[in-house]
C-alpha cells in the first residue's frame, strides 16, 4: 500500500500559524481595519479596567465643581452634577461594550441558527420561518426596538432584549443564504447518509460552515448595537440615571447647558462616534479579508 | 442466495416551473450480496439520482426498494436511521464532500459515536487508527482537516467514513471520475480489496467503461432515466445488444494502434433530449441508427434475451 501518493506530506500548518499568518495579512493588508480593531480593542480595555484608570467615583457628585470646564483637576470638565465627564466616559464605555457584544453575539448566533435551519429543510418549512422573518424585516430596527422596550420597560436586560430581537431577522436572512449552498454540499448529503440527527447536522455540520458571513455580521452588530443603545437611553427609553452611558449623558442637562457647558455634549457624542466607526471599520475590513473572492493566495 | 438489494419500477420525476424533468423513470434491478453492479450512462441520464433515491436522500416519486427484505420508500426517520448504518455511499468529488471544519479523525469517530458503534473515546481513536490504516492512511492523518490533503488521500477519508458504518451495501457515486488517471487504479484496487475483506456490495455508478468493466460483475446501461440493457460484464462487453450500448462501446479505444486503426466506430448524432420532454416510444429512437416505425409510438420494455441479458430494444435480436 505504500504509494508515493498516499504518504506525500502537506506541510502541516497547526491551527495557532495559520491565526498568526492571518492577523499579520489583516494587518498589512488592511491598515484602516486594523486601526478600527486597535480601537475596539482599547474600548474592551477600558471598558474592563474602567475601575482602575477612573480618576473619579462616576457616581460621586461634587456641587463646588458643576458644570466645570475642562481643566487639569477635570481633563473633560464636568456636568450638572458635578461628576467628572471622563470617568462617566470610561464607565460609559463598559455599558456600551456590554450591551454590544451581548446583543451582537446574540442576535447573531439565533439568527444564524434560525436561517441554517431554514435552509436545512427548505420546502414549507423555510417558506415559514422566511414570512414571519419578513414580517420583523419590514419595521425599522429602531422602531421595533422601541416597540419592544414599550412591551418591556427600561432598564440593562430590556434593552439588550430589546436590540437583540430587531438584529436575529437580519442575521437569519444573511446565514440562510450561505446555507442554502452548504445544503447543497456532498458531505451534508453524506451526513445525512449516516442517520444523524437533523439538529447535529444544522449545528455540527452547517453552521460551522457559515463561519464568516456569521464574523462579518457579528462585527456590524456590534456597531450598530452600540447606537442603538445610545438613542434608546437618549430617548429616555434605554439605560437610567444614574448608570453611566454615552447616550444618557447627551441628554437632560447637556442639552439645556449646550452652549455654556458643550464638554459635557460634545465627548460623550466623540465617545459614540469613535467607538461605532472603530468597529464599522473594522467589520468591514474582515468581511473584505473572509471574502474568498478578494482573497489572494 | 437472496437479493440483498431490489429495486423495482423506481420513478423519480422533479417538478420544474417548465414541467416535470423524469430523471429516473421505471428502473428495476436487484444487487446479490457480494457483487458489483456498474450503472454506467452520459451525465444527466438519472444513474446518480438512482442512487440518492435508494440511499433515501431523495424520496422516490413511484417504485419500491427492497434493502435486506424491507421497503425502505415507506420507513419514517427513526426507522430509516437504523437502516442507514448498512447502506453508505461515497462520493464523486473529494473536495465537497468532507466537512471543511472537522478532522479527518472527527470526520470518522462521529458516526461511531452517534451509532454506539464503538463506545468511548479511547476506543473510538483505535478505531478510527485501524480504519484509516485499511484505507491506506496513517494514524497521524487523523489530526489534518481534510484541505491538507491530496484528493487521492480525502478519497480515502471518504471511504474509510463509509467503512466505520460496517455497511453491507455501498453506493460509489463516480467515486474516482474526479481524480488523475494513476490515483484511480488505486482507488479502485482498495475498494476490490475492501469489498473481498468485508465481503461488500457495491452499486458502482460510473460513466468510465473502463473502470466500470474493471471493477463490476454486471453491468448496466443507463439511457434518459430508462435501462437500456443489463448483462453480466462479459456478455455486455462481447455481445452488446442494445444500439446505444454498442454505440457507447464502440467509442472505448482500444491501447493498440493496428487494432485501434481497424475499429468500427458507431457515432451517435444528435445531443441526449431532455428528459424534461422525452421522445415518444423508445427514448433512443431519435438517435438510434436502426431505429423502425414501430420504435417511435411502443415504448420497449427490458426482456431478457438469454437468462440474466436484457435489453430495451424492439430489435435487440435481429440488430
Amino acid at each position: 500500500m505504500a504509494t508515493v501518493e498516499t504518504f506525500a506530506d502537506v506541510p502541516e500548518a497547526s491551527a495557532a500559524a495559520r491565526w498568526r499568518t492571518f492577523v499579520v495579512d489583516f494587518c498589512r493588508q488592511r491598515p484602516l481595519g486594523a486601526i478600527g480593531a486597535a480601537v475596539v480593542l482599547l474600548n474592551l480595555v477600558v471598558a474592563a479596567l474602567a475601575n482602575v484608570i477612573s480618576p473619579y467615583d462616576p457616581l460621586a457628585t461634587d456641587y463646588g465643581a458643576m458644570l466645570a470646564a475642562p481643566s487639569r483637576a477635570h481633563w473633560l470638565g464636568t456636568d450638572a452634577f458635578g461628576r467628572d465627564v471622563l470617568t462617566r466616559i470610561l464607565y460609559g464605555s463598559r455599558t456600551a461594550m456590554l450591551v454590544g457584544f451581548s446583543c451582537a453575539f446574540i442576535g447573531a448566533t439565533l439568527g444564524a441558527v434560525i436561517g441554517v435551519t431554514s435552509a436545512y429543510f427548505g420546502g414549507k418549512v423555510d417558506l415559514l420561518i422566511q414570512r414571519v422573518m419578513d414580517i420583523f424585516l419590514s419595521f425599522p430596527l429602531i422602531i421595533l426596538a422601541l416597540a419592544v422596550v414599550a412591551m418591556l420597560g427600561t432598564g440593562l436586560e430590556n434593552v439588550i432584549a430589546a436590540i437583540t430581537v430587531p438584529m436575529i431577522p437580519r442575521a437569519a436572512l444573511v446565514a440562510r443564504s450561505s446555507a442554502l449552498a452548504i445544503r447543497e454540499m456532498p458531505y451534508v448529503d453524506a451526513a445525512r447518509a449516516a442517520g444523524f440527527r437533523h439538529g447535529r447536522i444544522i449545528l455540527r455540520h452547517m453552521s460551522p460552515n457559515v463561519m464568516a458571513p456569521y464574523l462579518i455580521m457579528l462585527t456590524a452588530f456590534l456597531g450598530q448595537a452600540i447606537l442603538l443603545e445610545a438613542s434608546l437611553s437618549f430617548l429616555g427609553l434605554g439605560v437610567s440615571e444614574p448608570t453611566p452611558a454615552w447616550g444618557l449623558m447627551l441628554r437632560g442637562a447637556a442639552v439645556q447647558f449646550a452652549e455654556s457647558a458643550p464638554w459635557m455634549a460634545i465627548f460623550p457624542g466623540l465617545a459614540i462616534s469613535l467607538a461605532v466607526f472603530a468597529f464599522n471599520l473594522f467589520g468591514d475590513s474582515l468581511r473584505d479579508a473572509l471574502d474568498p473572492r478578494l482573497r489572494t493566495q | 442466495m437472496t437479493a440483498l438489494l431490489e429495486v423495482k419500477n423506481l420513478v423519480k420525476h422533479f417538478e420544474v416551473s417548465r414541467g416535470l424533468v423524469r430523471a429516473v423513470d421505471g428502473v428495476s434491478f436487484s444487487l446479490e450480496k457480494g457483487e458489483t453492479l456498474g450503472l454506467v450512462g452520459e451525465s444527466g441520464c438519472g444513474k446518480t439520482t438512482t442512487g440518492r433515491c435508494i440511499l433515501q436522500l431523495e424520496r422516490a416519486t413511484s417504485g419500491s426498494i427492497l434493502f435486506e427484505g424491507r421497503e425502505l420508500t415507506t420507513l419514517d426517520q427513526s426507522e430509516l436511521r437504523a437502516v442507514r448504518r448498512k447502506m453508505q455511499v461515497i462520493f464523486q468529488d473529494p473536495y465537497s464532500s468532507l466537512n471543511p471544519r472537522m478532522t479527518v479523525g472527527q470526520i470518522i469517530a462521529e458516526p461511531l459515536a452517534v451509532h454506539g458503534i464503538v463506545r468511548g473515546s479511547a476506543a473510538r481513536a483505535a478505531r478510527v487508527k485501524d480504519l484509516l490504516s485499511r484505507v491506506g492512511l496513517l494514524p497521524a492523518h487523523a489530526r489534518r482537516y481534510p484541505h491538507e490533503m491530496s484528493g487521492g488521500q480525502r478519497q480515502r477519508v471518504g471511504i474509510a467514513r463509509a467503512l466505520a458504518m460496517e455497511p453491507s451495501l455501498i453506493i460509489c457515486d463516480e467515486p474516482v471520475s474526479a481524480l488523475d488517471v494513476s490515483i484511480q487504479a488505486q482507488i479502485i484496487n482498495l475498494l476490490e480489496d475492501l469489498q473481498s475483506e468485508f465481503g461488500l456490495t457495491y452499486l458502482f455508478i460510473a460513466h468510465d467503461l473502463a473502470v466500470v468493466r474493471h471493477i463490476s460483475d454486471r453491468v448496466a446501461v443507463m439511457y434518459l432515466g430508462k435501462i437500456a440493457e443489463m448483462a453480466d460484464r462479459k456478455t455486455i462487453y462481447d455481445n452488446p445488444r442494445h444500439p446505444y450500448t454498442k454505440a457507447l462501446l464502440s467509442a472505448v479505444p482500444i491501447p493498440d494502434p493496428e487494432l485501434e486503426m481497424k475499429r468500427e466506430r458507431i457515432v451517435l448524432g444528435g445531443e441526449v433530449p431532455s428528459p424534461l420532454n422525452p421522445p415518444s416510444g423508445c427514448v433512443f429512437h431519435p438517435r438510434c441508427p436502426i431505429a423502425v416505425e414501430r420504435c417511435t409510438h411502443e415504448i420497449p420494455v427490458l426482456r431478457d434475451l438469454t437468462p440474466g441479458h436484457g435489453a430495451a430494444c424492439h430489435l435487440a435480436e435481429i440488430a
